[in-house]
């Protein structure tokens, strides 16, 4: 029994100093192996007396056991070390900054924005978003909307004029968006309910004033429309695109060719701060022109004003995303400048929505 | 059109707050733009100079005392030359704002003598251009009162912004007509008193514009003899002053009043400067007047003037000529009071280039039936004013006014507006603004007065009961939704075109919008410059046609970055672009340009690896991006080398869709483009016409195509081509995958290489390709036949042979 207590602590301390996976197997084969240490005493258990087997038999086989535990164990040990060396190895400085990614460098133009936005309170209400080319001819821009000859607007210090044409005909850069409320008209029986977004121009140049810029006009055409409803369209838009839980509208009446009654509409707002706050204080910011559609315009699109009737109104695009947003100078939309994008612009993820806030 | 409240009360009686009255002109549409309350004078005060002294170092300075009416004398240094011992003056304590010299006053040494406050001129309270010494009132001036209030200074000044349509409110008279009817008190509308002259006039006047009457539809004129052209009135100057005008004389201060008390613009000649008649007629080819401002104005037959027998007198409706204004040496005078076509007076006014109080009212629409009482109630204050005696009025050419007639059925308030208005107060209000209804009840007649020439229909006799009624009695009326759930609202290109921005935004671009004018210069380097979209009146010369590419705008962007130190940028721009001036010539592009390098992975240096510069690979991976995003078949377009001229020939491309449909362009830019437009650095980019991709088919169904999954393990092969340099990897892909259009799903190229091994005009195109058995595992000898068929169709097509 001795020996076996000598066998398993010389194969203990052979095991303990193995460091690689060839010293362990070495001491396996040693051991265990065919002609190993243990196997052989296991081998002569054959010739023992069955007394004295009873008594060895237990006693080597549990040698062997206790052995090939302590080798595994060993083994994963070294493993174990091996994997943390690599790792130790493998360490790199995670502080080193990563790439942006483009879909966080890549910015939407306030105006993009500002247009999806109105899109998504107006398709809520209803609305389809139309279109028209941005150079038109004089009767869709001045005489079909009831423009009396002499009006100002007709005249090449407010109106970009291109060269008269064959028939002397002047084609011109649309002053506001209101010739599509004719070539949507001309194409669509009643009822009519649209927006619609795009670009304008006039001879005008300085902080607030460019000479292109973007207007979103409405239009409402059925058998009942009125005044009262233009409120209701206006007011819901307004506390919509501010965000504000409620907003004070004062509409006062005005002129514009193109309606009868006509009025101009402020929205409450605070001044008294350095960002002017919509939906609270004393101030009015007038914000956009409408009225009931007039008479002369729905014959011009060839509607009875007697059996139809509706509203329009017109805003500003860049103007109310300078108000929303807080960009001082128009001018600077049409810059391109890249620090600019940068700070005013939009994520191209941020999708404006009404279920998801619309800046939100 | 300003006014004072003083002014307003002549004509209207009223007990309403200078707040009520703001607040009522707003509601009816008469929008107030500014109110003076004029509470900046309030802290001037009478005061009375006790003793006065010369200063003990300046000459021209002398310290005063002065008794401010609290019994605690002050030390004032002034340097006026009237100031004296017994003066009662405008005094203003430190911490009062002087408006004339625009200061807030301090306490200061003057020269080492303290002055707690300072005596003022007129021209310091901005009530004339009085300047050479202090204010010296009478005797009995209440020392310690407000001078305001005793000046009449205190008179509030109301500034409307009136619109075009309202030529009756360009008077004060027809703002207290608009308020009386709002219900703010009574319009004082006594009559006007005809004027008895005698004698005939001492000039005569002819109209002389042939069949052309509508250009002075009426002259109306008196003279009066023996006038003294003194100064006018102090309480008239002081509200001409006011409203921002100088007080001249008598004469001149009278037409001036009467233009903005009544609307009705007057002329004033020197009978004695005249000679001979007057004729009213159209100027003549260079004929030329100096105005009474002063300036030199050259005429022609679209102007009407009044002319006597040495030349123009007087641009008819516009502005008197300074030979025959009235001065102090005046003596006798002809009044004029006419009407003028309002478009004529309009376009005179602008070509021109002059703006008068008397333009302003006459291309609005002057009330015609006021020409005769105006030009009496003028001649009664040249009467009070100067004296003399008149001549009997005359009047030529005035046929009388015809009064329009408009039907107003009284439902037509709810109709439009939403409100019931009963009849009765509909007509109630119209008659109060002058209206006359023709009977009562549901349909009546109303006839329009002679000073409201907009109402033409029933929606302007809307919009006059709505607004004096109260637009704020309009509750909002929620406009009912057609459907519970609405549908699809946009078309297919608005969806593409916001697909695009957001593509390309996320591709790490930044969305420029930039000016759909370029210069002529630009337009020509991209295809454009016609004629028919050049504008004829630029803001500025190099704004002025309209661009045929949305690149011009984005490479001079990118420039002016640069030139501000940023020198890698990506910019797109989904917009419109002109190819004519039809509305279908107006296109739909997504563009887009990347400048140094910035790349889709991001740009310049990094640990991890420096980013290039950019190339027409970029650019051609963001066009078909931009493809993608928008529903093109992608599988089906076909990329041709070589774009339009601006790019560089060996590194552009053009995406078509089948032989004739282009859907884009992309590519890096011809070196001449970029000296045309003065721009440089790596640059590259493209364009991609949305409105040319076809809409897509519509399906019966929103299900997808069953999806069919081999059972059978996908097989890879490679195969490098020895090629002719020539020859485009795009015909090899192609070749390849024409080896088995059933097995094989996708050709890589997976790399490319040139070498002197090769040969000079070779080079050895790598491909992978991907092999997927449908039916069973391929054997060998299947695959080697695979494989024979790929590499004889590449040989055939391309002349390809497999790399040794």
């Amino acid at each position: 029994m001795d020996d076996l207590v000598q066998l398993e602590s010389v194969l203990a301390a052979q095991i303990e100093s193995a460091n690689d996976e060839a010293a362990i197997e070495a001491v396996r084969i040693a051991a265990l192996g065919k002609k190993g240490s243990i196997s052989e005493k296991l081998k002569s258990l054959g010739s023992m007396s069955p007394e004295e087997r009873q008594l060895q038999g237990p006693a080597i086989n549990g040698l062997k056991n206790r052995i090939t535990e302590a080798l595994t164990a060993r083994r994963n040990a070294l493993k174990d070390a091996a994997i943390s060396v690599r790792l130790e190895k493998e360490k790199v400085d995670v502080t080193l900054p990563v790439r942006a990614a483009p879909a966080e460098r890549g910015r939407i133009h306030p105006i993009s924005q500002v247009i999806d936005e109105i899109t998504a309170i107006f398709a809520d209400m209803g609305f389809s978003i139309a279109e028209g080319p941005d150079i038109e001819t004089d009767y869709y821009n001045f005489t079909a909307l009831n423009f009396p000859e002499g009006h100002p607007a007709r005249e090449m210090h407010d109106t970009f004029f291109f060269n008269p044409d064959e028939n002397g005909e002047r084609r011109v850069l649309r002053t506001h968006t209101s010739p599509v409320q004719i070539r949507t008209m001309e194409n669509q029986k009643p009822p009519i309910r649209i927006v619609i977004p795009g670009k304008t121009y006039r001879m005008d140049s300085d902080a607030t004033h460019s000479p292109m810029f973007h207007q979103v006009e409405g239009l409402v055409i059925d058998k009942s429309a009125n005044v009262a409803n233009m409120k209701w369209v206006l007011e819901e838009f307004c506390k919509a695109f501010f965000e504000v839980p409620s907003l004070k509208m004062r509409f006062r009446p005005s002129y514009f060719p193109f309606t009868e009654p006509s009025l101009e509409v402020d929205i409450q707002c605070d001044r008294s701060g350095k960002e002017v706050k919509f939906g609270e204080g004393s101030d009015w910011m007038e914000i956009l022109g409408c009225g009931m559609v007039h008479p002369n315009v729905l014959r011009a699109g060839g509607l009875d004003p007697d059996e139809y009737q509706g509203f329009a109104w017109g805003m500003g695009i860049d103007r109310i995303a300078m108000l929303k947003y807080g960009m001082p100078d128009l001018r600077a939309f049409f810059d391109a400048d890249v620090r600019w994008l940068q700070h005013y612009g939009f994520r191209p993820l941020d999708m404006p929505t009404l279920f998801g806030g619309l800046s939100a | 059109m300003k006014f004072t409240l003083s002014w307003l009360k002549d004509h209207l009686e009223t007990e309403a707050s200078l707040e009520e009255i703001v607040d009522s002109l707003t509601r009816i549409g008469l929008e107030v733009e500014h109110l003076d309350d004029k509470s900046a004078l309030r802290p001037f005060v009478i005061a009375k100079v006790l003793t006065a002294s010369r200063h003990p170092d300046a000459d021209k300075l002398q310290v005063l005392t002065v008794d401010t009416g609290d019994g605690k004398p002050l030390q004032v240094v002034c340097g006026a030359p009237n100031a004296r011992a017994g003066l009662i003056g405008a005094f203003a304590a430190p911490g009062t704002y002087v408006p004339g010299i625009d200061l807030t006053l301090s306490v200061g040494k003057i020269r080492g003598v303290e002055s707690h406050g300072m005596m003022c001129s007129e021209r310091e309270l901005q009530m004339s251009d009085e300047h050479n010494g202090i204010i010296d009132l009478p005797a009995d001036a209440p020392v310690g009162t407000s001078f305001a209030a005793y000046a009449g200074l205190n008179d509030p000044v109301i500034e409307i912004n009136l619109t075009p349509n309202r030529p009756d409110c360009t008077s004060v008279y027809g703002i207290a007509r608009d308020l009386a009817a709002a219900g703010l008190g009574k319009l004082r509308n006594g009559p006007i008193v005809p004027v008895q002259g005698a004698g005939p006039a001492l000039v005569d006047v002819h109209l002389d514009l042939g069949d052309d009457t509508h250009l002075c539809p009426g002259f109306a004129w008196r003279t009066v003899k023996g006038v003294k052209n003194g100064h006018s009135p102090q309480w008239l100057q002081q509200r001409l002053i006011a409203i921002g005008l100088r007080p001249i004389n008598a004469l001149v201060d009278i037409t001036n009043y009467l233009t903005f008390d009544r609307g009705r613009p007057l002329h004033v000649f020197d009978a004695d400067k005249v000679s001979g008649n007057l004729t009213v007629r159209r100027g003549r080819e260079g004929e030329q007047i100096l105005g009474l401002n002063g300036k030199e104005y050259r005429l022609g037959p679209d102007n009407v003037v009044i002319a006597d027998a040495d030349g123009v007198e007087s641009i008819g409706g516009i502005m008197g000529g300074e030979y025959s204004g009235c001065d102090e040496n005046t003596t006798n005078v002809v009044i004029e009071s006419a009407l003028w076509d309002a478009m004529n007076i309009a376009r005179t006014g602008r070509t021109l280039g002059i703006i008068t109080d008397a333009r302003y009212r006459f291309e609005r629409g002057v009330d015609p039936e006021f020409m005769i009482p105006g030009l009496e109630l003028a001649t009664q204050l040249v009467l009070d004013f100067c004296g003399g005696t008149p001549s009997e009025a005359k009047v030529i050419g005035y046929k009388g006014h015809t009064p329009k007639i408009v039907q107003f059925p009284a439902s037509e308030v709810k109709r439009l507006t939403g409100i019931d208005v009963p009849a009765e107060t509909s007509l109630d209000i119209l008659s109060r603004l002058g209206f006359k209804p023709q009977g009562s009840g549901e349909l009546v007649d109303v006839v329009i007065p002679s000073w409201r020439p907009d109402i033409d229909g029933k929606a302007d006799l809307v919009e006059e009961v709505m607004r004096i009624h109260g637009v704020d009695q309009i509750d909002p009326q929620p406009l009912l939704s057609h459907a519970a759930v609405n549908g699809k609202i946009l078309t297919t290109l608005q969806i593409r075109t916001r697909n695009a921005r957001r593509a390309l935004a996320s591709r790490g671009m930044m969305e420029a919008v930039t000016w759909s004018f370029i210069s002529e210069a630009s337009a020509k380097a991209f295809g454009g410059g016609q004629s028919e979209l050049k504008l004829a009146n630029p803001i500025a010369a190099d704004m002025s046609d309209m661009r045929p590419s949305l690149l011009p705008g984005l490479l001079a962007a990118a420039q002016r970055n640069a030139d501000r130190g940023f020198n890698d940028l990506a910019l797109f721009e989904v917009s419109g672009t002109y190819e004519g001036n039809t509305p279908d010539a107006q296109r739909r592009v997504a563009a887009g340009v990347r400048r140094g390098t910035a790349k889709l992975e991001g740009s310049g240096r990094h640990w991890s690896g420096n980013i290039g510069s950019v190339g027409v690979f970029d650019a051609k991976a963001d066009a078909l991006a931009v493809l993608e995003a928008c529903g093109a078949p992608i599988d089906k377009l076909q990329i041709e080398s070589g774009g339009p001229a601006w790019y560089h020939p060996g590194r552009s491309g053009t995406i078509k869709l089948g032989p004739k449909v282009i859907l884009g362009t992309f590519g890096e830019f011809h070196p001449k483009t970029l000296e045309t437009l003065d721009v440089s650095g790596s640059l590259c980019g493209f364009e991609v016409f949305i409105d040319a991709i076809p809409e897509p088919k519509r399906k019966a169904t929103r299900t997808k195509p069953a999806l069919n999954l081999s059972d059978f393990q996908i097989v890879r092969r490679d195969f490098a081509f020895v090629v002719d340099k020539a020859v485009e990897a795009g015909a090899i892909v192609r070749a390849a995958l024409a080896g088995d259009k059933k097995l094989i799903t996708g050709v890589q190229v997976f790399d490319l290489f040139e070498g002197a091994s090769l040969g000079a005009e070779k080079k050895s195109v790598a491909i992978e390709v991907a092999i997927q058995p449908v039916e069973r595992t391929l054997t060998d000898e299947d695959l080697e036949a695979l494989t024979k068929r790929i590499v004889e169709s590449v040989g055939k097509q391309t002349g390809g042979v497999l790399r040794g």
